[in-house]
């Protein structure tokens, strides 16, 4: 028949418009200032820096070595080393950063730091409400700013932070163990 | 008659008898324009969000619903925002026309008005030849479509103001056609006439509208088609069909002027509307003899509503057309069905004098199956001329 499909399509659309407004869960927008959707454990959109510890800057994970700054595609990280050292989770003295930037609104949210990072010291984010009426200093993040506890990292990305966590502990046994084994050699030679 | 039915007219008289004598006339007239104008810009405003808010609906959406209670203010948030916007006239463009495009939409527009009977006493102008004038009047905006792409010298705008005048030259023919049977029956070019000659009431007190007859129903469904495609809605919205030429004779238009063009299509639709609804519908008349007590305007606004909502209903389901289906459809289906009505309006007409208890329904149904057979065996030629559907070789 003539108009049997258009028919059939305004009968699909009415009960869309009584639909909507009987049962809710037709409607699939999410208001968003009001209402967001839970966080996705695999979302990923700024890096940070991760300390261990209650003091941010004294248990910042970074040594300082450069590699992300290298790496970098856009360039938005500029590092300055310290000249103090301090031990790192195994002991070992380690550079710090006396400055680290990230300038937010360069950077791309590629993740290549996170991956060429060789201590888990820098990890991705999950922020997204950036916005400012200040461009160019209210998006250049010091590391006072990018400083989040390893525990708000395991919030975030729960099961990378475990394995991070279980790798890291299972390192500082091994080197426990070594310096248990390996009496101190004669001399002072280290 | 009730004070509340009257109550416009009685206003208008008061307010105009305030004036001198000589100036009463002029005032009367002014008083009408202002009450058209404002309560149909409300109309247009509200239309506006409306329609937001019934497609979203309709998509399983909230539509706006942030200005305001509910998003009602949404109309001013919009109306400041268009006011506000930059108005750019392209460097290459024919200023003048590029100027003028917008006011010859809308003006006409707005002159379509003056002639529709919005409830008893209530027409702003009783022409004799009314729907003349507003067919006359109605073709006004092919030319102003027609200035506004030609004027932008852009390829987009061009194009879509040849499609707007191939669609709206093709489906103006069963506009009028579908109309002249109401003419011929009510023997009136007034709409005052029409109306009148939709007042009575059969026994059980059911008005008699044309559109309670086969020819009135056939009439009403190809004049709805045919004004759709007129006001440039959806599904034949070709002329501004933004996935392929951005906005059509649009494209070049900002601000201020791009809102007319809105405003002058608006307003189309709704004096179309308000012409299917005094042809068709009955007029400001009341459905059954028993309800004649709510005021007539009321009515006139009731129908009016839902024939709106119709246009709304059929944009939220129906895809855009081809051009080429657009025009098929237009002069191999509605032209020549629009035609055949005009005889089965005569057949109405002489089965009038029919008298025996069964003569009503044989009637009725001998004048459906007129229309109903030739639109079927219409229908199936259109679609023997489509192509055949596609076959995909690979994607299966």
């Amino acid at each position: 028949m003539n108009g049997a499909g258009i028919i059939k399509g305004l009968v699909e659309t009415a009960r869309n418009f009584a639909g909507s407004y009987h049962d809710r869960e037709r409607l699939t927008t999410v208001q968003y200032p009001e209402e967001t959707l839970p966080p996705v454990e695999n979302a990923r959109t700024l890096p940070f820096l991760v300390y261990d510890g209650g003091d941010a800057m004294a248990g910042l994970r970074c040594t300082a070595c450069m590699i992300c700054e290298k790496e970098c595609p856009p360039q938005c990280i500029y590092i300055i080393k310290d000249q103090a050292r301090k031990p790192d989770y195994m002991g070992k003295m380690q550079l710090q950063p006396k400055v680290f930037d990230i300038d937010m609104s360069v950077c791309m949210s590629c993740g290549i730091c996170v991956e060429v990072c060789p201590f888990d010291a820098i990890k991705m984010d999950q922020v997204f409400e950036l916005s400012t009426d200040d461009r160019f200093a209210g998006l250049l993040f010091d590391n006072e700013k990018l400083a989040r506890p390893n525990e708000y990292f395991r919030q975030l990305h729960k099961t990378e932070a475990s394995e991070v966590d279980a790798r890291r502990e299972e390192e500082k046994r091994k080197a426990a163990a070594k310096a248990a084994a390996k009496p101190p050699l004669p001399g002072g030679v280290k | 008659m009730s004070g509340a039915d009257q109550i416009f007219v009685w206003i208008g008289h008061e307010a105009a008898g305030w004036a001198p004598a000589p100036a009463q006339p002029l005032v009367s007239a002014i008083l009408a324009i202002a009450g058209i104008m404002a309560v149909f810009g409300a109309c247009f405003a509200l239309t506006t969000v409306a329609e937001r808010k019934i497609l979203g609906r309709m998509q399983n959406r909230f539509g706006p619903n942030r200005v305001g209670p509910y998003g009602l203010f949404q109309p001013l948030a919009d109306g400041v925002k268009m006011l506000t916007k930059e108005d750019i006239v392209p460097f290459s463009a024919d200023k003048t026309l590029h100027f003028l495009a917008p006011l010859v939409l809308t003006v006409p527009v707005w002159l379509a008005f003056a002639v529709l009977p919005f409830g008893r006493n209530m027409s702003a102008l009783d022409l004799d030849c009314g729907v003349l004038f507003f067919f006359a009047i109605g073709s006004a905006s092919e030319l102003a479509v027609f200035m506004a792409g030609w004027s932008s010298q852009n390829k987009y705008s061009l194009v879509g103001a040849m499609r707007a005048i191939a669609q709206m030259i093709s489906y103006e023919v069963p506009l009028v056609l579908s109309t002249v049977p109401v003419l011929m029956l009510a023997g009136s070019l007034s709409l005052n006439g029409i109306v009148a000659a939709q007042g009575s009431h059969t026994i059980g007190g059911l008005a008699r509208w044309n559109v309670f007859t086969p020819w009135g129903l056939a009439g009403l469904l190809l004049f709805l088609i045919a004004a759709t495609a007129e006001s440039n809605r959806s599904p034949f919205d070709l002329p501004e069909g933004e996935s392929e030429i951005i906005a059509g004779y649009l494209t070049e238009y900002s601000g201020f002027k791009y809102a007319l063009f809105f405003l002058g299509e608006y307003l189309g639709l709704f004096a179309v509307t308000g012409l299917a609804v005094t042809l068709f519908l009955g007029g400001w008349h009341a459905p059954f003899q028993w309800l004649e007590w709510a005021p007539s305007w009321l009515w006139f606004g009731a129908k009016f509503s839902v024939l709106i909502f119709l246009f709304i209903w059929a944009r939220a389901t129906l895809p855009r057309l081809r051009l080429d289906q657009l025009l098929n459809f237009s002069w191999r289906f509605l032209a020549p069905l629009s035609l055949i009505n005009l005889a089965v309006a005569a057949a109405w007409h002489w089965t009038g004098a029919w008298e025996s208890a069964a003569a009503a329904p044989v009637r009725w149904l001998l004048c459906a199956a007129l229309i109903a057979l030739p639109a079927h065996w219409l229908g199936r030629a259109l679609r023997g001329r489509l192509p055949p559907p596609r076959k995909y070789r690979y994607a299966e």
